[in-house]
């Protein structure tokens, strides 16, 4: 599904070097958990998948299916099936929420030669996604986000996975910001999507998280490496004992 | 002691155009000499130009080369196939007022059907002959000298009054388009009077081919005590020549005025409104939406004069600039010393899309009275990076996510408008500007 080779990244603007090679295989199917210290570039590589072009790729490649991601543009990546949920989803006000869901879903079906949704089928598939995930009919007739809290904020992220079904999710932080039940029922949202033919990247600080989506492989990510990875009982051991072990020994 | 000027080829053209056309111009004596007294003014000042604080920006003296002669006469059945070639409106259901090549055209206007609603209409040449002529070509004291008034005065070729009667509600909109059947200056003045209580939806357009020669358009509107008017206005033709509009507004107490021009296209235009609050407890919303590309200049200027207390304002502009156009928005709210309670509010707010376009924001507060609320704000900015990235991000095309911005920019002041009839046609237009490109 991806394949990430040797990445390095800098910030186009001040050339400060954030991802130092980063090398991560995610088979289909799998879900990898990616955690590390403030700072380390989780973002980074996340917004890199989705093609936001405040960065540089100055060494590597990334694969997405064999082809080369980083040449297609970001609405090319989604058409594709790169969906990123955002750490902070920003707001867009003037932009009808349901207005915006159709025009995104109809532009990937165009950009994959489907048909576009009729207007009932897009209204019933909304209304039985945001019942799943709490999400209510009030919040869908504001603007984008606008006025949205920030667990909202986060459910709609997900609701906007679930309509587009991409095969490759990158959640930055989807936790943070949660409240119990919304963690719950968020996790159950990205459960269901869960198939033998996508993969998800979760970015996350808590194990918390980990307990309700469970994932196949944990990755330590620090100053712009990988620097550990194992199963999920790394995520457990570092909820004990902090980064220090893996931290120091990246320096 | 004013120093003679050079006039330039234009304005040369417009002095012997006066002289030509001078006899067969509509109105009573006393109209005459109004019209010999600016068209005087042309010929001592010229066309208004940089160095005219007001027109700074808009230069039109630079602007016209030449004086293209006045539009002939044309017949009705021509006025009616043009019309039929350049609906603006689409699917609107909406009563009808002809105006062609300058003249009002009532074979082509519902006159009975406006009559049946409380709206009477008359051919404004008509009216300039009467008594009373003299005074439809009042203007009020903030216009001043201004030279896109002097120019309609002189040579207005005609247009309608349009009365409604107190209490009437007209149930539809009532479109007042004017078509350019054939080239030439086509110059109208158009009076918009309600009664106490009366209310009003207007949608003003411009249609057909305005070649060379400007189209100067005043619309003089009085509203009455407790009456309500709202005005849409479409400047979107897309000759070469100069689209100058006027509109002069009187409101009386405890009435509304509502007002939105959208400009898209010609390569000049101007849109200044002078609006005098002249009894309590009134309110006026004044909107502007302007998109322009290419070399085009788009001006939206305003002067509200709260010369009464308590009355409320609200001016609210956005402007959508590409290429090298150049955007204009100079607004003024006056108080006068005794207008306490004022509440004013100004904004104007471009958005840039290119490089090369250029926008020159001027809100401007003039307050002698000390117990008012008053604000003014203007923004300049570019399409934002990470909006554009999270549309992008979720599949929609670059260009269509741009779209979704710039509507999302301008629906701020069409939705606050909130004139429900034209809301859609208005979005459909910046949607039809955008994918001109
Ligand atoms: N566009 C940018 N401009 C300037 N600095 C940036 C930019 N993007 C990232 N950085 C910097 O790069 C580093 C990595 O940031 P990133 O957001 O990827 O960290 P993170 O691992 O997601 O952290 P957190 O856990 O706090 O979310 C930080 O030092 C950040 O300040
Ligand atoms: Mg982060």
């Amino acid at each position: 599904m991806l394949e990430i080779k040797n990445l390095h990244a800098r910030i186009a603007e001040d050339g400060s070097e954030i991802l130092r090679g980063i090398d991560l295989t995610v088979n289909p199917g799998e879900i990898h958990a990616i955690m590390g210290p403030n700072g380390s570039g989780k973002s980074t590589l996340s917004y890199i998948l989705a093609g936001k072009e405040d960065y540089e790729i100055t060494e590597g490649e990334i694969l997405f299916n064999g082809e080369n991601l980083l040449e297609m543009e970001p609405d090319e990546r989604a058409a594709a099936g790169v969906f990123l949920a955002f750490q902070y989803p920003i707001e867009i006000p003037g932009v009808a929420t349901m207005e915006f869901l159709k025009t995104a879903i109809n532009a990937q079906r165009k950009a994959r030669g489907e048909d576009a949704l009729s207007i009932p089928d897009f209204m019933k598939l909304v209304k039985a996604k945001s019942a799943d995930l709490n999400v209510t009919m009030d919040m869908l007739k504001r603007p984008l986000n606008v006025g949205f809290s920030g667990g909202e904020k986060k459910r709609a992220e997900i609701l906007q996975m679930a309509l587009l079904e991409p095969k490759l999710c990158v959640l930055d932080e989807t936790d943070s910001g949660l409240d119990i039940d919304a963690l719950r029922i968020v996790s159950e949202g990205v459960n269901k999507l869960r198939s033998p033919d996508r993969s998800m990247i979760v970015i996350t600080h808590y194990q918390r998280l980990l307990d309700h989506i469970v994932p196949d492989v944990v990755h330590v990510l620090s100053k712009g490496k990988i620097v550990k990875t194992g199963g999920k009982e790394l995520a457990l051991e570092l909820e004990k004992n902090g980064y220090a072990d893996y931290t120091g020994a990246a320096a | 002691m004013t120093t003679p000027i050079n006039l330039t080829q234009a304005e040369t053209g417009l002095v012997d155009r006066f002289d030509a056309a001078r006899t067969g111009l509509a109105g009573s004596d006393a109209v005459a000499a109004l019209r010999a007294s600016a068209a005087g003014q042309i010929k001592a000042k010229g066309l208004p130009h940089r160095r005219v604080e007001e027109y700074k920006y808009s230069d039109l003296r630079a602007f016209l080369k030449s004086a293209a002669p006045l539009a002939a006469a044309v017949s009705v059945d021509e006025a009616k196939a043009a019309l039929g070639a350049a609906d603006m409106l689409g699917e609107l259901d909406r009563y009808r007022i002809v105006i062609a090549n300058g003249s009002y055209v009532a074979e082509l206007s519902d006159v009975a059907a406006l009559e049946a609603e409380g709206v009477s209409l008359a051919d404004f040449n008509a009216a300039l002959a009467g008594d009373k002529g003299a005074a439809l070509l009042a203007q009020p004291k903030s216009a001043g000298t201004d030279g896109v008034l002097a120019l309609n005065t002189a040579f207005v070729q005609g247009g309608v009054v349009l009365s409604v009667k107190a209490g009437a509600e007209v149930s539809k909109p009532v479109e007042l388009v004017q078509i350019a059947v054939s080239e030439g200056a086509q110059v109208t003045r158009c009076r918009v009077e309600l009664g106490e209580g009366a209310k009003l939806r207007l949608v003003e357009t411009f249609a057909g081919k305005a070649g060379a020669g400007e189209t100067n358009a005043v619309f003089d509107y009085d509203v009455a005590d407790k009456a309500h008017l709202a005005t849409t206005r479409l400047m979107i033709s897309e000759g070469a020549g100069a689209v100058l509009a006027t509109t002069l507004s009187r409101i009386g107490a405890k009435a509304e005025l509502k007002t939105l021009c959208f400009i898209a296209g010609p390569d000049f235009t101007r849109n200044q409104q002078f609006v005098a609050f002249a009894g309590e407890n009134s309110e006026a919303k004044i909107y502007g939406v302007t998109l322009a590309r290419g070399k085009a200049l788009a001006d939206q200027t305003l002067i509200v004069d709260h010369a009464v207390p308590h009355c409320n304002s609200r001016e609210f502009f956005k402007t959508v600039l590409d290429d090298d156009a150049r955007g204009v928005y100079q607004g003024r709210i006056n108080v006068a010393q005794h207008a306490q309670k004022t509440d004013g509010e100004m904004m104007t707010q471009a958005l840039l899309l290119s490089e090369g376009a250029e926008m020159a924001n001027k809100p401007e507060l003039e307050i002698f009275a000390d117990d008012v609320i008053c604000a003014h704000g203007a923004t300049c900015g570019e399409i934002d990076e990470d909006l554009l990235f999270y549309l992008r991000a979720r599949g929609i095309p670059l260009e269509e996510a741009k779209t979704l911005l710039v509507l999302a920019f301008l629906s701020e002041a069409i939705e606050e408008f909130a004139e429900e009839d034209v809301t859609e046609i208005l979005e459909q237009r910046v949607r039809d500007w955008l994918a001109a490109k």
